[in-house]
């Protein structure tokens, strides 16, 4: 009887509540609303997981924002004490580099999948172009975000910047200043920055995701596309309303329960690689008379850092600045040149082939990236020793070439066996490849990518260098000779 | 009984009434505009500030020539001549100063004409590389190998009173050239 007062009581409470504030017709209206049961699969856990990351971002970046002080002069400090001293700072700081990188890893399969899937494709031209907005918000969030770790890498990767933007015909100099805040890196940079990173591009993402979202609830998920269901423009509507009609099922709570595991497992992953790998940096203060230092970005950006180093020159600012055009135009397009048709990726042959080149593509250029072979070593002359087998049995005088190969700086870029720079070939087998006269021309003119050390060495050092050169090859293998030399041996 | 006499009245003179309301309407739009552009000018012109500014170089000392032996390139750096208390370390500059001889200096940038990375002088092989993606520069700043489109970015000279000065205070990119 008193437990039955108290139902009733407690009903009456709810229905008033609900009656002021419609929770019902909200719930219904948004985590409520119907979707295909079979968008309730784990290929659709990405773009829920994407959003996870961000609030992770937002919750630590708040923190971080709360002893980070956006100065040239403090953040290097601000950043070492919160990665020393602060009080689970350093966990704070994991945690955020971390979820960025999971962000941005998460978005690009979130984006896969739904490319993949179709889901692109008429009526949900706008989810998708918001999506592609956001994806470039994100990347920005990256980029400054990169900056606010006010280190040597932010100063130089700045310094990238300008290159870049310095390339922009006519306007180059009034948009390196906008970008920096004047003419040179300065406070002013890491101010401006700092408010991209803080609150226009997360203010942006928040009202881009707003549409993104209400888009996914006007225009409806996309249901799991079958081989053959062709989308039409005239009749795609009806068979949607079909398909909740026969199959639809709450969001909440009847589709979500994949979303909630994966949310789990991705903030495993990111305190898991916080505590296990820490927040990166800060490296060395960003002190821009200490050259001695190997400027690299962070690791989502590699992948471009790897096509500035292996393009050709010629085409080098038609890509830097127009490439971002294309696959902007391209992909902003995408939904209205491709909006009908199949969706099933597996009657899609060349959009797999897309999906499969690009991450195939992204992986070798983050790969060649993260080595960057064709970056000199600058301690190489000092540190790489010549193995033992390169110096048994030699003549003074090729020994004497060994010593000016090192003091000249040459293993910088050439290994021997290995060791070494790899910018240009090893020289373990430079005397089978090449002839005595080649080799004088190559170390007196250059060419290839390599100096000219004409200037720089005697006529006596060349000697000696090609003398050891023509010594380095692997036993029994006889040096190269060209057909124009006399005293060729009979063939055999 | 008690009827509402807007409602009438709304019904009777619904011309007058639309007029008034479509001026109000009309003097509002234009009143926010107004306040808009008070508000939003100024702020744009705020955050243009730097894109329309001219830049203007300064002469700034190196020391004097004594310290820059001839035939040799020597490290140096500078301070910004633009620049503010709170910039920290980002005020010094680096720079290399070749002295050829006598009072025929070279002051190069830094930047590597590439991606702007810091350029590092060999003294044996007389050459500039660059740690990001391998340029190399030969001892008179020019182009010696890999993807820099250009020799390195030089700094107008002058010896006065046995003292080097360089004009600068922009850092070198293809579009401002002058570093």
């Amino acid at each position: 009887m008193n437990l039955k007062n108290l139902t009733n009581a407690a009903r009456g409470v709810f229905l008033w509540v609900d009656d002021r504030l419609h929770l019902t017709k909200l719930y219904e209206s948004t985590a409520g609303h119907h979707v295909p049961q079979s968008s309730g699969s784990w290929f659709y856990v990405f773009g829920s997981a994407t959003l996870l990351c961000f609030m992770i971002q937002l919750a630590t970046g708040i923190m971080l924002a709360m002893v980070y002080v956006p100065s040239a002069a403090e953040a290097y400090t601000t950043l070492e004490y919160l990665t020393f001293q602060q009080h689970l700072g350093w966990f704070l700081r994991g945690v955020h580099y971390w979820g960025s990188n999971f962000m941005v890893g998460i978005m690009l399969l979130h984006m896969t999948q739904v490319f993949l899937f179709g889901a692109y494709k008429y009526p949900r031209e706008i989810t998708w172009i918001s999506g592609i907005v956001l994806m470039v918000l994100t990347l920005g969030l990256a980029f400054t975000g990169q900056v606010m770790r006010f280190d040597e890498d932010a100063y130089w990767g700045l310094g990238i910047g300008v290159a870049i933007m310095g390339r922009v015909p006519f306007l180059g100099e009034h948009l390196v200043n906008m970008m920096l805040g004047g003419p040179i890196i300065a406070s002013e940079t890491l101010s401006r920055f700092f408010a991209l990173h803080v609150f226009v591009l997360p203010g942006g993402i928040l009202a881009l995701v707003s549409i993104h979202l209400r888009m996914v609830l006007t225009k409806g998920i996309n249901e799991y596309p079958q081989p053959g269901m062709l989308v039409r423009r005239e009749t795609y509507d009806k068979e949607y309303a079909a398909i909740l009609k026969k199959e639809g099922v709450p969001f909440f709570p009847k589709a979500i329960s994949k979303d909630l595991v994966a949310a789990s497992i991705v903030i495993f992953g990111i305190v898991a690689c916080a505590c296990f790998f820490g927040p990166k940096g800060p490296l060395g203060p960003p002190n821009p008379i200490q050259i001695d230092t190997l400027p690299r970005p962070d690791f989502f950006f590699l992948w471009i850092f790897a096509i500035a180093a292996l393009m050709p020159d010629w085409m080098e600012t038609a890509v830097l600045l127009g490439g971002p055009a294309v696959i902007g135009l391209v992909l902003f397009a995408l939904p209205f040149f491709n909006g009908t048709g199949e969706k099933s990726w597996r009657r899609r042959p060349v959009a797999v082939m897309t999906v499969i080149l690009t991450y195939v593509s992204l992986g070798l250029l983050t790969y060649l990236g993260h080595t960057s072979p064709w970056s000199p070593d600058m301690n190489a002359w000092k540190t790489a020793h010549t193995p033992k087998q390169f110096l048994v049995g030699r003549a003074p005088l090729e020994l004497q070439g060994s010593v000016v190969i090192q003091s000249m700086q040459c293993r910088n870029c050439h290994a021997i066996d290995g060791i070494g720079g790899q910018r240009g070939p090893d020289l373990a087998d430079v005397g089978a490849r090449l002839t005595k006269d080649q080799l004088v021309r190559q170390v007196i003119q250059g060419g290839g990518n390599m100096p000219a050390y004409g200037k720089n060495l005697s006529p006596d050092q060349v000697d000696a260098v090609v003398a050891y050169m023509v010594s380095l090859r692997s036993a029994g293998v006889p040096a190269a000779r060209d057909s124009s030399q006399p005293g060729l041996p009979p063939m055999e | 009984m008690n009827e509402d006499p807007q409602t009438t009245c709304a019904c009777q003179d619904a011309p007058k009434k639309t007029s008034r309301r479509d001026f109000l309407l009309a003097a509002g739009f234009g009143l926010n505009a107004i306040a808009g552009a008070m508000i939003g000018l100024p702020l744009i012109g705020y955050l243009l500030t730097p894109f329309f500014k001219k830049n203007k170089l300064a002469r700034i000392p190196l020391g004097p020539v004594e310290n820059f032996p001839e035939g040799k390139t020597r490290f140096a750096s500078y301070k910004n001549p633009m620049h503010r208390e709170w910039d920290g370390q980002t005020a010094d500059i680096p720079c290399w100063v070749r002295r050829i001889k006598g009072n025929e200096f070279q002051v190069f940038a830094i930047n590597c004409t590439h991606l702007g990375c810091p350029v590092r002088w060999f003294e044996e092989s007389k050459l500039f590389m660059c740690p990001c993606h391998g340029g190399a520069f030969y001892e008179d700043g020019s182009h010696a190998a890999g993807p820099p489109p250009r020799g390195l970015y030089t700094y107008e000279v002058k010896v006065e009173n046995g003292e080097l000065f360089i004009m600068g205070g922009v850092i070198p990119n293809l579009s401002n050239q002058t570093a």
